[in-house]
């Protein structure tokens, strides 16, 4: 019962913070709106930055939230060329070490999703969703990452 | 009849405006010169020598008035993020008729801390994170401040997880615990901070102005200046429940050292291909250009225009320009005065830095083309809608051209990303009444709106 109380009351206290967001001049809004739902059903705390995100914006809302990771969707293709640097620039502004995962349609065409990942990776992403990931192997992820359900 | 004294103690002017509520007259309006050295009692005292040499021997039923003297109200503010919550801060300070001497983001540094020391400012905004976000900052900054021991009320208005620790922090000092200026992402809350600079104004800072022997004859509220004329532009623009306001407006001030403007409008996206970006901003938004002024400020003029718009717009060689410019630099004090040359000079200074001024209050939109055709991005303020432009401060509405001056204010093609007015007509506020109007809306709103509507319509080109 008292650690059944302590672990609610912490709960109670801070929600996980996501930023979420589509990068870079790409306008696919359903998905968005769909992830912020799910991510504030399944108990985030979520700040939405919608279509059109740039990498500062994503780095802005992070710092002043105290976020716990940045959540990237890219769906029309461009996203490799809009994810680059920003790893870096997250160490530069003092968000050293926060978590960055992208999903939606991250690249164009149909490539082997191996190949894809170990790019994101090289990027500096800590983990990229093939085209097609359920909000719920995305929320399951995101709670993998952020250590949600350790002891 | 029933009069009302409402007066302005400016940094340079002491201005009397004297009203008969009941007949809705303006009485007259009078300024005497103060200086730093006078006395600000011995300014009042001359104004009402010469309001009384027009209008007569009067008495008052009621007296109000408003302040910018001694330097106005200084603010220095301190934030985490500059585009976020640091601007919500400075719109906040803003917004209240403050000054601004200092804006900080981040955690504050030693030299921060010395510099803010040396801006002296009257009151220090302290804010960062939103609820339930960032405490590190707020609170490194907290511990800062509170080593320094300052003399100046400190405001505390960021993350409310921090507010209890930062106020700990602040104890044996002079603090203040305001509602976080940005509660989340995206929204401002930036009332109850203004209402508390507000009630730091009137408690102290009339006190430590050498306002306080002056308050004796006044029945009630002394604002800061910006403040009282941000009320009137938006009881201009908005109306009471019974009488109609004249709509959204931009308003321009261009003075000696800053230039103000005002918008009263909301100025979201036009059209659903638009997307919006960065923080909202308020409603009634008011900034000050440190840089533009006429005289004082003439570099940021020049800089910003450049000799050769300036030759343009005035007729004047660019050599003559670059002279003349030299000239009053020299003579801060110096006015056309019928001279040919300065007028057309002081007329491409007062375009120009009303053109940068609203430029830079106004937002922005950018084109992107994707694959479906155009799309824009919006940031900041869309006042293209707006169909008023107000014309008010010295140097405007002593000028015969007043109103080609303000045309400068509206939006051009040759700067299409600029969200300025497209179709606005200008009103100029001809006796500089919208400081006493803000007062007197305090207790007689459509009083004060109908005087307005019928003293900026006077003569206006409609
Ligand atoms: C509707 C649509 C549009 C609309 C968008 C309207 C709007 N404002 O939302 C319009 C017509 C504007 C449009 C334009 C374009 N589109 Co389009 N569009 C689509 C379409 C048909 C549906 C998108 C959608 O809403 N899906 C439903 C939502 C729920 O799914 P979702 O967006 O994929 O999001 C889910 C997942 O991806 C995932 N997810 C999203 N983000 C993240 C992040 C993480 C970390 C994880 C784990 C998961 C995840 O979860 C979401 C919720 O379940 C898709 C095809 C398709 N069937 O997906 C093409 C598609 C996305 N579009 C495409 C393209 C190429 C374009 C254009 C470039 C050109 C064009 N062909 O018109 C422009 C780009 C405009 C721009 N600047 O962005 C391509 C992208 C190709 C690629 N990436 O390889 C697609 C895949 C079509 C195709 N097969 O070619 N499009």
């Amino acid at each position: 019962m008292q650690a059944y109380r302590m672990e609610f009351i912490m709960e109670e206290k801070r929600k996980k913070v996501l930023v979420i967001g589509v990068i870079g001049a790409d306008v696919h809004a359903v998905g968005n709106k769909i992830l912020y739902h799910a991510f504030t059903q399944a108990g985030f705390e979520v700040v939405n930055l919608g279509v059109m995100v740039s990498q500062e914006e994503y780095i802005a809302a992070a710092i002043e939230s105290d976020a716990d990771a940045i959540v990237v969707s890219s769906l029309y293709g461009q996203g490799e060329l809009d994810c680059r640097g920003m790893r870096e620039k997250c160490d530069e502004a003092g968000l050293a070490g926060i978590p960055l995962v992208v999903g939606g349609n991250i690249v164009i065409g149909k490539q082997r999703f191996e190949d894809v990942e170990k790019r994101f990776r090289a990027m500096g992403f800590d983990r990229a969703f093939p085209p097609g990931t359920a909000p719920e192997t995305t929320i399951e992820a995101l709670r993998e990452l952020l250590h949600m359900d350790e002891k | 009849m029933k009069n009302v004294l409402l007066i302005d103690f400016g940094s340079t002017y002491t201005k009397l405006t004297a009203v008969d509520v009941e007949a809705e007259v303006i009485l007259g309006t009078a300024a005497s010169f103060t200086t730093v050295e006078t006395d600000i009692n011995d300014g009042l005292s001359a104004a009402m020598a010469e309001l009384k040499s027009e209008i007569g021997e009067i008495s008052f039923d009621a007296t109000y008035a408003c302040s910018s003297a001694a330097g106005g109200l200084r603010m220095v503010t301190s934030g985490l993020v500059p585009e976020l919550t640091g601007e919500a801060a400075r719109l906040a300070s803003l917004g209240a008729g403050a000054k601004v001497v200092g804006v900080y983001a981040f955690m504050l540094t030693e030299d921060d801390v010395e510099a803010i020391r040396g801006e002296k400012p009257d009151i220090l905004l302290l804010v960062g994170g939103t609820d339930g976000g960032n405490t590190d900052c707020i609170l490194h900054n907290a511990r800062m401040i509170a080593e320094m021991k300052p003399d100046f009320p400190i405001i505390v208005a960021g993350n409310r997880n921090a507010k209890s620790e930062c106020m700990r922090l602040l104890s044996g000092l002079e603090a203040y615990a305001c509602p976080n200026v940005m509660p989340k992402f995206g929204t401002l809350d930036i009332d109850p901070t203004q209402k508390q600079i507000r009630e730091i104004f009137l408690n102290r800072i009339i006190k430590a102005k050498g306002l306080s022997r002056a308050t004796e004859l006044l029945s009630d509220i002394m604002m800061p200046t910006p403040s009282a004329v941000l009320k009137a532009m938006e009881l201009l623009a908005k109306g009471t429940k019974t009488e109609d306001g004249i709509g959204d407006l931009v308003a321009v001030d261009v003075g000696g050292a800053t230039t103000d403007v005002y918008s009263i409008a909301d100025g979201m996206p036009e059209q659903m291909n638009t997307v919006y970006k960065g923080l909202p901003e308020p409603y009634s938004k008011r900034t000050v250009e440190g840089d533009i002024g006429m005289r004082y400020s003439i570099d940021g003029i020049v800089a910003a225009a450049g000799v050769d718009t300036l030759s343009k717009i005035s007729g004047l060689s660019e050599e003559r320009v670059a002279e003349l410019v030299e000239a009053v630099k020299a003579d801060k004090e110096r006015v056309p005065d019928g001279e040919d040359e300065l007028e057309r000079l002081d007329f491409a200074l007062a375009a120009s830095a009303v053109r940068e001024a609203v430029r830079r209050h106004a937002g922005t939109i950018a084109e992107t083309y994707t694959m479906m055709g155009l799309t824009y991005v919006q940031e900041g303020k869309n006042l293209t809608r707006v169909k008023r432009i107000v014309v008010t401060g010295g140097s405007l509405i002593h000028s015969s051209r007043a109103e080609e001056i303000a045309a400068y204010a509206r939006f051009s093609p040759a700067d299409p990303t600029s969200l300025r007015p497209k179709e606005a007509s200008v009103l100029v506020d001809k006796r500089y009444i919208m400081a006493a109007m803000g007062l007197l809306s305090t207790y007689y709103p459509d009083v004060a709106l109908r005087i307005m509507k019928k003293e900026l319509y006077n003569g206006a080109t409609e």
